[in-house]
């Protein structure tokens, strides 16, 4: 812009003329630290207790215990990457049981969209990690140092003795912070009690020690340095709302038909034939990411109504109605201006769509858990050889039978094979080789058999015959068919 | 004459370089770019006092821990024999029955066994013991040369087949098929003759033929009646299909019976310890079919 404003204005002859340095063409915007000013009212006093639930919640879910019987881990949430088995509660799953991952992130997503469709981004405002902490830490500074002024006022001031100490002092709690986070992120992942102690008394593994660090440092980092930042800049929640968003959605909007013409009060004027705003901008001093909420609903506004707090604050002092500011919808604001009346309408095709997709996802999971198979197999067919002919003409293929038994019990199964007239089943450590072999698997294992079928010659067709095993639970006679291979001499 | 000097347009010093008229910024790299390298300079210079490093005439440093990288390995494999050994010691004391019945043992057995069947084994019997037609007898059928018991397989992967052992299966030559042929037992005609009833035996013996009077003359004592096996240890059945050294075909066997061939197998008792042959026995044993 610089350069097209001095060729175009003055004679190339005034071009080697030095300009104002205020001139320069500047391609990078600094970052300006933003300092919240301290508000008070609903959407504050609901933030402090959401942050309060949630961080409990985190810090002390690790040490629920939840009674699964001897042996087995009794804590309630446990990642046990070592045994590779995760539980919640009452649920066990297995690393092959993975999906039920897939549908809890989809179910998390679809509440995140139909929240938002309601309500708006209160994950973004209350319930988000990054804002729970970012909240928290500028809490501490608040405490440290002082409210905005003096944090500001602290950010200019000169490097010295009071600024080191304070400045000090808010890095050391953060970083407490930090590592509280770490640590109760790790606790997920062992016996919590054990794992504590561990951690402090220099036992833990590197593995842990490494998490920690990571999970800790990130904190430190995006709640202490980046925050807004990471609203605006890395999360994609923030960039896709608008597709969630429609007119009868929640958001925070500023009545621009009754606050403008905006203009500071004075004293004994009357408010006839002016806008309500005072343009006192406490509405951007209190806002976490520094924006000027009268603009209009923008992609950094993370629908936390602090702004809402503090317009009211200022409304009440000079006797003006509240809702300059308002926790509504486009519709409702709109409306008000005709003299309409506020309505929310809950039910709208975007959330009923919402809803719906919610309710299939959380059927189909309830479905498939309560359907959980307690035993799966695998069966794996010996490839070298993949048939031997025995010295009387029988054919005999080798197969890995794997059982996977997922319940906290020992349990002894039979195995038969059917579909191939003839064939019999021989387990290698069955000790009396019977035709319906024993199997015995311990709790909570997976046990691992070689497993021979053989087959009369001329019983098979071709290369590959199907057949199935069957499994029989000897204390229930429950029966797990599954399909296999026996392979055989090629035929013409 | 060069002279540094802010520049107009961007505000940026110029290096104070002038080249016809062109001068250059000066755009010194980031701040945090020249804080971490040299961060990484210290962290280097650290690290050669704590680990060994550098070279000197006659050896290197050592660092001020000792450390190294065969050490390193020394110390894993340690706690690995140390993880191993509550299962290794009970194979140690248990014999092949036992462990063959015991489920926990006979499981680790297994595993142990198949690691150590591919690292010694597996390069002249093939992967899951399918054996090379005309070179290695298979382990995966029902045929056992040296006997298919536990207690004969151990037997003969601890001293080998026709070795110097004095132990080793048909060391004494007790187990050499005479070269019918090359040495004239028998004419080329009458080797025919026999070779024909042999294959034969696969299917309906060829009764009352020429083939089946030079067999119970000559091949009986050794290969049983009717060609069953089970004569002498190491003379195996023909009334199958299965063979090692002969495809089965007449040519096959006339060459086997002119001038046979003899395999040998070294004796591992030599090279691996008790407790790897018991491990390779129970793998070998279930190869084929564990009976």
């Amino acid at each position: 812009m610089a350069i097209v404003k001095s060729s175009s204005e003055k004679a190339s002859s005034d071009a080697v003329k030095p300009k104002a340095s205020s001139d320069a063409i500047k391609l990078y915007a600094e970052t300006v630290t933003v300092h919240p000013r301290r508000v008070r009212g609903i959407f504050r006093t609901i933030k402090w207790w959401a942050m309060a639930v949630l961080l409990a919640f985190w810090h002390l879910a690790p040490f629920l215990r939840w009674d699964r019987g001897p042996g087995a881990p009794d804590q309630m949430i446990l990642i046990d990457l070592a045994a590779r088995r995760a539980y919640f509660a009452f649920i066990e799953i297995w690393p092959q049981e993975v999906y039920y991952l897939t549908g809890l992130l989809m179910l998390a997503a679809l509440t995140l969209f139909l929240m938002s469709a309601l309500a708006g981004r209160i994950w973004c405002g209350f319930l988000c990690w990054q804002t729970v902490y970012t909240d928290l830490f500028v809490a501490v500074e608040r405490w440290i140092v002082g409210d905005r002024n003096a944090r500001i006022a602290m950010e200019r001031r000169k490097w010295d003795a009071e600024k080191l100490m304070k400045r000090g002092a808010v890095t050391v709690i953060w970083l407490l912070i930090a590592l509280a986070c770490g640590i109760s992120f790790a606790l997920y992942f062992d016996n919590a009690p054990t794992l504590l102690r561990e951690i402090f008394d220099g036992t833990a593994g590197m593995g842990t020690y490494t998490a920690i660090g990571v999970v800790g440092g990130a904190c430190f980092l995006l709640a202490g340095y980046a925050r807004e930042q990471v609203c605006i800049y890395m999360c994609p929640y923030a960039r896709f709302q608008s597709a969630m968003f429609d007119e009868h959605s929640l958001i925070i909007s500023y009545e621009a038909w009754r606050g403008e013409p905006r203009a500071p009060a004075r004293k004994g004027q009357s408010f006839d034939g002016r806008g309500h705003c005072i343009d006192c901008r406490m509405c951007v001093q209190s806002c976490p990411t520094g924006i000027d909420i009268r603009d209009g609903n923008q992609l950094a506004c993370i629908g936390c109504g602090l702004c809402i707090d503090a317009c009211n604050t200022m409304m009440d002092k000079h006797g003006l109605p509240r809702g300059l500011i308002s926790y509504d919808s486009v519709v409702n604001q709109l409306g008000r201006e005709k003299g309409g009346e506020t309505k929310f309408r809950l039910v709208r095709p975007r959330t009923i769509v919402y809803a719906g997709a919610l309710a299939v996802v959380g059927v189909v999971m309830l479905t498939a858990l309560v359907n959980r198979r307690t035993v799966e197999v695998n069966i794996l067919h010996e490839r070298s050889p993949l048939y031997v002919q025995e010295r009387n003409g029988d054919l005999r293929n080798g197969y890995t039978y794997k059982i996977l038994n997922m319940v906290r019990r020992d349990r002894e199964f039979n195995l038969r094979v059917d579909g191939l007239p003839g064939a019999t089943v021989m387990v290698i450590g069955d000790e009396d080789q019977g035709s319906k072999p024993e199997l015995d698997v311990a709790a909570d294992t997976v046990g691992t058999f070689r497993v021979y079928v053989t087959a009369p010659q001329g019983s098979t067709k071709g290369k590959a015959t199907p057949l199935y095993f069957v499994l029989t639970d000897k204390r229930n006679g429950s029966q797990l068919r599954s399909e296999g291979l026996f392979a055989g001499p090629d035929q013409e | 004459m060069a002279s540094i000097e802010k520049d107009s347009v961007s505000g940026q010093m110029t290096t104070g370089h002038e080249w016809d008229g062109i001068k250059e910024l000066n755009t010194p790299l980031p701040k945090w770019w020249i804080v971490i390298f040299w961060v990484s300079v210290i962290w280097a210079i650290g690290y050669w006092i704590v680990y060994p490093s550098w070279p000197t005439t006659s050896n290197y440093s050592h660092g001020l821990f000792g450390w190294s990288a065969r050490g390193q390995l020394e110390e894993d494999l340690k706690d690995q024999k140390l993880a191993r050994s509550q299962w290794l010691s009970k194979i140690e004391a248990a014999s092949v029955e036992d462990i063959a019945k015991d489920k926990s043992l006979l499981n680790y057995a297994m595993v142990g066994g198949k690691i150590a069947f591919g690292e010694n084994c597996a390069a002249c019997h093939g992967t899951g013991g399918i054996g090379r037609p005309g070179a290695y007898p298979s382990l995966a059928d029902d045929v056992w040369l040296w006997g298919g018991t536990l207690a004969d397989i151990q037997q003969t992967i601890t001293h080998g087949v026709r070795n110097s052992d004095p132990a080793s299966r048909g060391g004494d030559g007790s187990a050499t098929m005479p070269s019918f042929g090359a040495d004239g037992i028998l004419t080329p005609e009458q080797i025919s003759q026999v070779a024909e009833y042999v294959v034969s035996l696969q299917k309906t013996p060829a009764a009352g033929s020429p083939g089946e009077k030079i067999f119970n003359d000559n091949c009986v004592a050794c290969h049983g009646q009717g060609g069953v096996g089970g004569g002498i240890p190491g003379a195996p059945p023909l009334n199958t299909a299965i063979r090692t050294f002969t495809k089965p075909t007449v040519e096959g066997v006339i060459a086997q019976v002119t001038k046979p061939h003899h395999g040998s197998m070294p004796s591992w008792g030599r090279r691996l310890d008790a407790t790897t042959i018991k491990m390779l026995t129970v793998y070998v044993h279930s190869l084929g079919g564990g009976k």
